[in-house]
């Protein structure tokens, strides 16, 4: 049997009322291992002004490089109560922020290791559907082997690497248009 | 490691164009630079896993989450999960959202001038069983005016947001109800190009699910991408 996947419709201006209650702005709670990180930015639309109606949604395996999900069958620890998954809406500045730990490298094509990544998701009113894009991390000597972020044009590499920011905070905006537009996937 | 299955990429022509003028908003917040096609590896292919301990037992009865009922027309909304090679996808998470049967969102940014109902948060959740069902119960969401151009009016709705087996089958969606004369003049729905597609996410009436003197039933199918036939070492 050949079906067809369902058509994305846009979350609308009340995804909130649905989608708040698995808020999860701490994803890595006290007992799991690694290095704690903050990640800090904004989410702009075309004129740069901040979409306050946003969602972004975080994917991650730990500070092993380990999925929590069985088919990831690679022969490393699982952290308890680690799921990996993060949700976070966009406040009225178009801000977003949220605490984990920086995962660990994960296999990539070919069994080559990819450079350590948080795979992101933003929802929004006005976005038919979702809009998928990667952050990597700065000072990262992996990145410049990363099977994805070679795929990406090198003048727009940059779109994907958090900045340090003060105190230690991990900054990275995500640009809908316009000459810094984040690098969104199909995949 | 041994080879994943990769997921299908999308049939054309069943998905939305990110910019879609009749849609207003979508002007400012498209990309405008073509997307990076990317390998599909393991971080694409796991995704967040949930359980029962993630909900309570009123989350799939939108009708007793309050002292009392809800006003409207009460409903049994129910299908299957699938994937597109027919398989139930288990253990899938559904959330949903939805007007009060007024149109009344309870929502700080929504302001139309229609009763809020106490009784009603218009929001649940479940996973599916094993044979990928899934079943809410809920009342008819009432259409309701919004921005976009003149005398525009939603459908009458109810927003769905899965999470498959992995990262790359997440979707978000709405169903909308059978014969509704406001969804071919509604942008949303018509956004997706492919006539079959569109009539895909509207909900068929369900005689075999209904309770008599209690509820009537709609049934909504749901498919989310499917792998592919053969493990593909990609470049």
């Amino acid at each position: 049997m050949r079906l067809f996947a369902s058509g994305s419709q846009t979350v609308g201006p009340y995804l909130h009322i649905g989608l708040t209650w698995l808020n999860t702005a701490r994803i890595a709670g006290p007992g799991v291992k690694g290095e704690r990180i903050t990640v800090q930015g904004r989410l702009l639309d075309g004129d740069g002004r901040p979409v306050s109606d946003g969602l972004v949604e975080i994917w991650q395996a730990n500070a092993a490089g380990k999925y929590a999900h069985p088919e990831d069958r690679q022969r490393k620890a699982l952290d308890k109560g680690f799921r990996g998954f993060g949700r976070i809406p966009t406040d009225a500045g178009g801000r977003f922020r949220f605490t984990t730990i920086k995962p660990g490298r994960v296999p990539g094509p070919g069994g080559k290791l990819q450079a350590p990544h948080l795979l992101v998701t933003i929802f929004m009113r006005g976005l038919l559907k979702q809009l998928s894009t990667r952050l990597y991390f700065p000072d990262e000597p992996a990145n410049a082997q990363d099977p994805v972020l070679q795929r990406v044009p090198a003048v727009r590499r940059a779109t994907l690497v958090a900045r340090r920011g003060r105190k230690g905070l991990l900054e990275w905006n995500v640009v809908l248009q316009g000459t810094n537009e984040t690098v969104f996937f199909d995949y | 490691m041994s080879k994943l299955l990769g997921y299908r990429r999308f049939h054309p022509g069943m998905q939305p164009e990110y910019d879609f003028p009749p849609y207003a908003s979508t002007a400012k917040r498209h990309p405008t630079r073509p997307l990076v096609i990317a390998p599909q590896t393991l971080s694409e292919l796991t995704g967040p896993v949930f359980g029962y301990g993630d909900l309570k037992p009123t989350d799939n009865d939108l009708t007793r989450q309050h002292k009392g009922e809800p006003i409207g027309e009460r409903i049994i909304v129910s299908g299957r999960v699938l994937d597109e090679g027919g398989k139930p996808v288990p253990q899938a998470l559904v959330e949903v959202w939805q007007a009060n049967s007024a149109g009344r969102y309870p929502h700080k940014t929504d302001r139309h001038d229609a009763p809020l109902d106490p009784n009603f948060s218009g929001a649940g959740r479940t996973l599916t069983d094993v044979k990928g069902n899934y079943r809410f119960v809920t009342i008819r969401p009432g259409e309701y005016p919004w921005r976009n151009h003149y005398n525009a009016w939603r459908p009458a709705h109810i927003h769905f947001s899965l999470f498959g087996r992995a990262f790359l089958t997440r979707l978000v969606t709405q169903m909308y109800f059978p014969g509704d004369p406001l969804m071919p003049l509604d942008p949303m729905y018509m956004s997706i190009p492919d006539e079959k597609a569109r009539l895909r996410l509207v909900s068929r009436f369900d005689l075999e699910n209904t309770v008599p003197e209690r509820a009537l039933a709609y049934r909504f199918d749901i498919v989310l991408r499917g792998r592919e036939a053969t493990p593909m070492d990609r470049p």
